[in-house]
């Protein structure tokens, strides 16, 4: 019988413990099918983060870290300088990337370390239950902004690929989403080129991709979907940042 | 032999330099030796100092409060440490900078001028080396030849062509120090 | 090999190299900065690879990257450096990953000062970050100690995958000494098949991971982990004496304390008293059986340490209140004098010599 489809070598069969409707589970496929077609499944190490996406290590069929919280991009960097020829990234959540573990990322790029970052972004702790992250839309409500984030007192949501762009060492950073099927092959066709960087050993590369949590926003995931086109594409604009090509 | 040297100045004169060419002589010929800094902001313009232990047995505390030779090359050092010489100990003074004579009467007191000699030789640089000169004419607890090879270990083999210099500062310290031993009747 | 003249920091240095070790992740601290300023310099001459971290909470994130890549790694850092460390500690004994991290102690709590000091005693042998997990803490108290226990800190770590911490303080770091680097403790690192290399399409993934969410799961990985300490309790415990089955007053001091102890002791020794020393060079696993052989008639056993009174609760753990403890220490970054020392001695002896 011919096989028209199977599923990516790059994940694991352990299920995954994803909400329903939450976009986790398209972007773990993603990453993996791009792991697989470019040839790096076998040398692949990744980093799981702590937020929803911990047990990544469970879910990627390569060699892994559990990394403390935030500091996945540290530990991706020892990994890489004690294995130059193998393929790291480190998988992200707001809270573990633009919080926690700012310093660590921020400086990760700033070293350019080639390795490959996945950053997913929807705007809320969803692990710890639906608490305020540094992209927290002004004005949405979380369970620690229940007054919906004041932007007086807790500022305005964080923009991290916008600030990685102007780091010299940073040399692929795009913003994708995955709320449509044209937005997830362009979001695929992101990440596969993010990871050729590191491939072509030419410095560090981020993907942020903006993703739902149904759970904890209170919709149905269709609603989320919509509730991400209509108010998180508006701050969190798509779009390529940065190329090799641009970089001095 | 049990010898504890506490070497003190500025910072910027020399005097880790000179504490750490007597450990390696000792060294080389064979003695337990340990060399202690003082550290931190002090070592960038204020009072720079070291301990110096040469002995016959394995060095216990490196730190030295019982002194049986100090050697000052600043006032600040003098007035610091003056009272640690041990009865019968060497106090060996820079007088080039330091204006004052030891108010000590149990010990043996040197005075060198030693930054007016470096400069003299034409290398203020070697005022460490003058007051080294001295404490090992008055001590011979290494020989001038181990303090020769130490030179090398110490500030490394491409300042070697430095030597002739360091050299005739060290003699220029003996020969002072020697004119003021006390001749024992 | 014949003897060179070393300060302790660079002696770090050119210990871990000779011990294979190739990776090095650090922050500038004073004072142990002549660490990674030596190993910057000399760790790319042998291929080996030195970042300096934007943190010590990142480089200590790192060893664990890399010691999970199967690197033999170092870190160092000094006491509110090793604080921020804590967390990757933790990581990397629940992870099992072997590493040494060499702590230059100086004077506490908060920023403290910089001069020596042995105030983490706790953090070193209770675990200072969180969760049931001890270190192997070695203790040197000169610089050839130094080099040695680095040396073999790197094999301990293999041996029982489990992080190794050199524990020194700002004197050990900035002294310099004679030392030698004995070959004959050089091993060959072993295999690690559990390191992250790539499966290569050959193997199942390795995961490197502290993570057990079923309470079962982590008992069962806490019950191996306490196996594996009570095995370093059995074989690993370290330490020097000296004359205790015949002192009326016994010693118990580490690291660059337990020398100056020892210029107090030949001090008293000289007056006719009768003391003597244990020196623990392993702080865990600490040699409480040592304490067993102390003489039953002595008046006491004398803790002497650059702190307010730490390892004085091993020794009384030790000794089981059946002598009599006493703790003389200074803080701050002061480091006592012979002189203080043996005062305190003769005022517990009362004139027994």
């Amino acid at each position: 019988m011919a096989v028209i489809f199977q599923k990516t070598r790059g994940l694991t069969d352990v299920p995954t413990h994803y909400c329903p409707g939450c976009t986790h589970g398209i972007i773990h496929r993603l990453v993996a099918e791009c792991l697989e077609e470019l040839g790096v499944l076998d040398d692949a190490i990744g980093v799981a983060p702590v937020g929803c996406s911990v047990m990544a290590y469970k879910y990627f069929n390569c060699d892994m870290h559990e990394a403390a919280h935030g500091r996945a991009p540290a530990v991706a960097t020892g990994i890489k300088r004690v294995r130059p020829d193998n393929f790291v990234f480190t998988y992200q959540g707001d809270g573990d990337l633009a919080s926690i573990g700012t310093a660590e990322i921020v400086h990760a790029a700033h070293r350019g370390e080639k390795i490959s970052t996945i950053f997913v972004n929807n705007a809320i702790y969803g692990m710890t239950g639906g608490q305020m992250a540094p992209t927290t839309l002004v004005g949405q409500k979380t369970t620690t902004s229940p007054y919906g984030r004041d932007k007086e007192t807790q500022g305005s949501p964080i923009r991290m690929s916008e600030l990685l762009a102007t780091i010299e060492g940073a040399v692929f950073v795009e913003r994708v989403a995955v709320d449509t099927p044209a937005n997830i092959r362009k979001a695929k066709k992101a990440i596969k080129e993010c990871f050729q960087v590191q491939i072509d050993k030419k410095g560090f590369g981020i993907v942020e991709v903006l993703s739902t949590c149904p759970t904890n926003w209170g919709l149905t995931p269709p609603e989320a979907l919509k509730w991400l086109q209509k108010n998180l594409m508006p701050y969190y604009p798509l779009g390529n940042f940065r190329r090799p090509e641009e970089v001095k | 032999m049990d010898e504890r040297i506490i070497i003190a100045g500025f910072g910027g004169q020399g005097v880790m330099a000179i504490g750490q060419m007597l450990t390696y002589a000792g060294m080389i010929e064979g003695r337990k030796v340990s060399w202690l800094p003082s550290y931190g902001p002090e070592m960038r313009g204020g009072t720079a100092n070291c301990n110096v232990i040469i002995s016959d047995k394995p060095v216990g505390s490196p730190l030295v409060e019982e002194a049986t030779s100090v050697i000052v090359l600043n006032k600040p050092s003098l007035d610091k440490f003056e009272g640690n010489v041990v009865k019968g100990g060497n106090l060996f003074i820079n007088t080039s900078l330091i204006d004052r004579k030891s108010t000590r009467d149990d010990i043996n007191v040197y005075y060198i001028p030693a930054n007016d000699i470096a400069t003299e030789l034409g290398n203020p640089k070697v005022t460490n080396m003058v007051m080294l000169g001295a404490y090992l004419e008055v001590t011979k607890v290494v020989s001038i030849e181990s303090i020769y090879e130490a030179f090398g270990k110490v500030f490394g083999e491409t300042k070697m062509h430095l030597l002739p210099i360091n050299k005739e500062a060290i003699e220029r310290g003996a020969k002072l120090a020697r004119e003021q031993i006390k001749v024992e009747a | 090999m014949s003897k060179v003249l070393m300060k302790g920091n660079e002696a770090v240095g050119a210990a871990a190299i000779a011990a294979g070790c190739r990776y090095f992740f650090g922050y500038p601290i004073t004072p142990q900065s002549e660490v990674p300023e030596y190993l910057s310099r000399e760790l790319p001459k042998v291929g080996g690879v030195f970042v300096q971290a934007e943190s010590e909470v990142a480089a200590i994130n790192m060893v664990y990257g890399a010691a999970g890549a199967g690197g033999r790694v170092l870190t160092s850092s000094s006491s509110p450096g090793i604080a921020l460390k804590q967390e990757g500690i933790s990581y990397l004994a629940g992870a099992e990953l072997p590493c040494v991290i060499v702590d230059m102690m100086r004077g506490g709590p908060g920023l403290g000062s910089i001069q020596p000091s042995q105030t983490d005693y706790f953090l070193a042998t209770r675990g200072g970050g969180n969760g049931d997990y001890r270190l192997l803490v070695l203790a040197p108290s000169d610089v050839q100690e130094l080099v040695d226990l680095i040396m073999l800190g790197f094999d301990l770590a293999d041996e029982y995958r489990s992080p190794v911490m050199v524990l020194g303080d700002g004197m050990i770091g900035q002294m310099m000494e004679p030392v030698e680097f004995k070959e004959d403790l050089k091993r060959e690192a072993p295999e690690k098949p559990w390191a992250t290399t790539g499966t290569k399409g050959q193997r199942k993934p390795n995961i490197i991971n502290s993570l057990y969410l079923e309470a079962e799961l982590l008992e069962e990985h806490n019950i191996h982990l306490q196996e594996k300490y009570a095995k370093m309790r059995e074989k690993e415990v370290r330490v020097e004496t000296y004359n205790i089955e015949n002192a009326d007053l016994v010693f118990a001091a580490y690291g660059t304390t337990a020398r100056i102890v020892k210029t107090a002791i030949s001090k008293l020794e000289e007056e006719g008293y009768k003391v003597g020393l244990i020196r623990p060079i392993t702080l865990f696993p600490y040699p409480y059986d040592t304490f067993k052989n102390i003489n039953p008639n002595c008046k006491g056993v004398l803790t002497v340490e650059m702190n307010a009174g730490q390892m004085i609760d091993d020794v009384k753990i030790a000794v089981e209140g059946k002598i009599p403890t006493y703790f003389y220490g200074r803080t701050g970054g002061m480091v006592p004098g012979p002189a203080e020392i043996a005062d305190k001695a003769r005022e517990i002896l009362g004139g027994v010599r």
